[in-house]
């Protein structure tokens, strides 16, 4: 049994200062009243319609992601130090994906191999010399942190497309606030509540005409798609417009949305969909997502698309091992946060070390997410190890290994006992003319006993997140 | 705002609105099959909600016999009638979802709890108490008109709103009322008997307006004086003529200029509402006048969808 970091107690058992507070009240509540709560809790969400969709379940299946009472607590001044290594990581990936789009410095220095970024499907060829705003690419940026069994937090994957989940961290927090503000009063919790504000003052900032006024929409596939309750609830926070592709129309470059009273300009546009499908005439040809011509405006500096376009060869997990290499190259500096081990299986020594291994290791696709489609080797059985290892043999350069890794965890209410249960957290950046970012993130819980799978369309939860000065 | 926003708020409020009046048709046919006891009557009083819903082959295609049980499941539960109350309020829940930034909280709660709701409802639950279920969705129906008044920042948001609204209740109050010329009754001699004059009175009580009848008429009910009240009142909600004078007045001042085609046309159906009366509507037939008032509904509606939802892009430059 491998030692986990547990968030709430020491190795001797007594509780972490900066959850003793907590706990505390906790214990000093009736039983029933967490049962009364979380019931509560289960209807607000659901009667907001707080719901996600579920791929392969029928179109219209909506569920909620289960929400736990008890928050995952992370001390100011640790935060402080997590902050300053997440905004370190996003500026190297911004300035990596200027230059692969540009000149190209860290491949001719030798770097990383040229034909891992240039040979690799998420190198957008069209983004090349194309300039954008500020030189930044990736203005909303989700950083995935787990913490190991020696305390020490890594970096586990980098978002820089269209991360998702905002939308709960504010939802859960408002949902705390709600049930105990009494536990608010107390202490001093770092707010969240103000992320809206800081996007739009982030997407007005990389708007191309100098305009005090810039019109910003917010671009969603729709309403099956399983992150539309973020879509809107984000649209609806910063007061902008929630538009559709069939919304939007482009003319002598220049984009438009239909409005009842006539065409109405559009400077920036929040797009929640993926590169492939923003414009039928130069992606995906069925895709009806986007408006076609929207590339080509972009291209003519009259819109700006954010997070811009070609940002996935920063995220992809081929490229990943390489980010504390671009910290080094173009900021000169070591980074404050380190990377989790990875071994790329297109690398020979790699591959034989990885299918020797197996049953130890996490096998990612380098283009998966959500969960879907990895192995991961302690918690499955020799068949699916087999089936797994024939994959991998088909197409070694698609994927990579990692340990198991041993992820914290916090106490987490099941049937109304505290059980630890292992987590992550998601902190949302947000680049613009600043950078600029909100103490915690989106806490994810894997609610089944042992399991390592905290994404929600695996069955994971979600938890408040408290920065606590003391 | 987005003509797309405007199509979503006209069309959850259409929904709202029509499942609201499909259980008023059903509650107006439970009714009057409650006063029969023959089964061949009763299979052509059933016929009635199918026929002004436009839904006979479609419910052919699903179910054998026509009677209450089968015409109610058709009409209140059936997920595969897109007319169905269930659909509609799917459809409203729909079309609020993507505008929600436009609605209030509670007017998306009050949408959203109806849906949740009726997932809950059994057939059972529907025929153990058919009139307790259309009351439900009648109350429903009330509860987010109230809410939307309440609540609602008066905007063009608000005004798609009530265009959808008050164009479907027009629809509706017509189709209710010919209802009437589908329910055959047993025989001629019943004509202005008991029968006949129950008829009428489910016709009142399923749009409310019984008691205002009463009020406005001081009599027995007559044919002729529910059609007028129903057709040509300008002072009844639920009336054709107060419905297309919410419908002229939104489309002015939505207008994109003053010689606009739907303004022409909705201001022609309001005129032919303000100018009529009821004998000569007797005269040519009131079924016929129906009929003729549903398809010019339907121009308009088109008109509405060409002018606002689906214009063209033309920049001025």
């Amino acid at each position: 049994m491998k030692a986990f970091f547990n968030e709430m107690y020491q190795t001797d058992g007594a509780v972490r200062p900066h959850y003793s507070a907590l706990l505390d009240w906790f214990d000093s509540q009736p039983p029933e009243r967490i049962a009364q709560d979380r019931h509560a809790a289960d209807l607000l969400f659901r009667k907001v319609g707080i719901t996600f969709a579920v791929y392969g379940e029928g179109a219209s299946t909506e569920r909620l992601i289960p929400f736990d009472m008890l928050p995952h607590v992370i001390e100011g001044q640790q935060w402080d130090r997590l902050a300053l290594g997440l905004k370190q990581r996003v500026v190297a990936l911004n300035r990596f994906l200027h230059d692969i789009y540009h000149d190209q410095e860290i491949l001719r220095a030798g770097k990383l191999p040229t034909d891992l970024v240039t040979g690799n499907s998420q190198f957008r060829a069209e983004m090349v010399g194309v300039d954008v705003p500020l030189d930044i690419y990736s203005h909303v940026a989700g950083i995935d942190l787990v913490r190991a069994g020696d305390g020490q937090h890594y970096v586990l994957e980098d978002n820089l497309r269209t991360p998702s989940g905002v939308s709960y961290m504010l939802e859960n927090r408002r949902m705390m606030m709600r049930l105990y503000p009494e536990l608010f009063a107390q202490q001093s919790i770092r707010p969240v509540e103000h992320y809206p504000d800081l996007l739009l003052d982030t997407l007005r900032s990389v708007s191309p005409r100098g305009n005090e006024d810039p019109t910003i929409v917010m671009l969603t596939p729709g309403i099956y798609n399983s992150a539309y309750f973020e879509h809107a609830f984000l649209a609806q926070q910063m007061g902008i417009e929630l538009v559709e592709g069939q919304d939007l129309v482009v003319q002598d470059r220049t984009v438009y949305m239909r409005t009842t009273r006539g065409p109405k300009r559009v400077d920036v546009i929040y797009r929640r969909i993926d590169d492939d499908f923003l414009d039928p005439s130069v992606f995906r040809p069925d895709s009806v997502l986007g408006p076609a011509g929207l590339f080509d405006a972009y291209v003519a500096g009259n819109v700006t698309l954010s997070n811009a376009v070609g940002t996935g060869i920063a995220d992809d997990k081929s490229i990943y091992p390489f980010v504390p290499e671009m910290i080094r190259f173009y900021l000169g500096e070591e980074p404050i946060l380190p990377n989790v081990q990875t071994w790329l299986l297109r690398r020979p020594d790699d591959l034989a070390y990885a299918l020797e291994h197996l049953p130890e290791l996490v096998v990612k696709e380098t283009q998966g997410s959500g969960g879907y489609g990895m192995l991961i080797g302690p918690a499955s059985t020799k068949a699916e190890i087999e089936a797994y290892r024939r994959r991998i043999l088909d197409a070694p350069e698609r994927f990579i290994a990692q340990p198991t890794l041993e992820l914290s965890v916090v106490p987490t209410y099941v049937d109304d006992e505290r059980k630890p249960r292992h987590i992550d957290l998601r902190p949302f950046l947000l680049c613009g003319k600043k950078i600029q970012l909100v103490a915690g993130g989106l806490t994810r819980v894997a609610m089944k006993q042992d399991s390592l799978v905290v994404n929600s369309s695996q069955g994971g939860g979600v938890k408040d997140t408290w920065v606590l000065d003391q | 705002m987005l003509s797309r926003t405007a199509s979503n708020l006209y069309w959850m409020a259409r929904f709202v609105e029509r499942a609201e009046n499909t259980a008023r048709v059903l509650d107006v046919a439970y009714r009057m099959s409650l006063v029969n006891r023959d089964p061949e009557v009763a299979e052509r009083e059933w016929f009635a909600p199918l026929h002004i819903t436009g839904t006979v082959f479609p419910f052919q295609g699903h179910y054998s016999t026509v009677n209450a049980h089968s015409v109610l499941t058709f009409m209140a539960l059936d997920r595969d009638n897109p007319t169905s109350i269930i659909a509609c309020a799917q459809q409203a829940r729909d079309n609020a979802r993507a505008v929600r930034v436009h609605l209030t909280t509670e007017m998306w709660e009050v949408i959203n709890g109806t849906w949740l709701e009726l997932q809950r409802f059994s057939e059972r639950d529907l025929h153990n108490k058919p009139s307790a279920f259309f009351e439900w969705v009648k109350e429903r129906s009330h509860l987010f008109r109230g809410v939307t008044s309440g609540t609602m920042h008066r905007s063009e948001a608000s005004q798609f709103l009530r265009l959808g609204s008050s164009l479907e209740r027009a629809d509706n109050t017509a189709r209710i009322l010919d209802v009437k010329y589908h329910v055959v009754l047993p025989s001629l001699d019943d004509v202005g008997r008991a029968v006949d004059y129950y008829h009428w009175g489910a016709v009142l009580r399923s749009v409310s307006a019984f008691e205002t009848y009463k009020r406005v008429y001081r009599d027995v009910i007559s044919p002729m004086k529910v059609a007028e009240l129903l057709l040509l009142r300008e002072d009844f909600p639920r009336s054709l003529q107060y419905c297309m004078a919410d419908v002229y007045s939104i489309i002015e001042q939505l207008a994109p200029e003053p010689r606009a085609e739907v303004l022409r046309m909705a201001d022609e159906i309001y005129s032919r509402l303000r100018f009529g009366r009821v004998e000569q509507i007797f005269e040519g037939g009131l079924h016929e006048y129906l009929i003729d008032f549903l398809s010019r509904v339907n121009d308009v509606a088109g008109e509405i969808h060409n002018t606002y939802f689906r214009a063209p892009v033309i920049l001025d430059e």
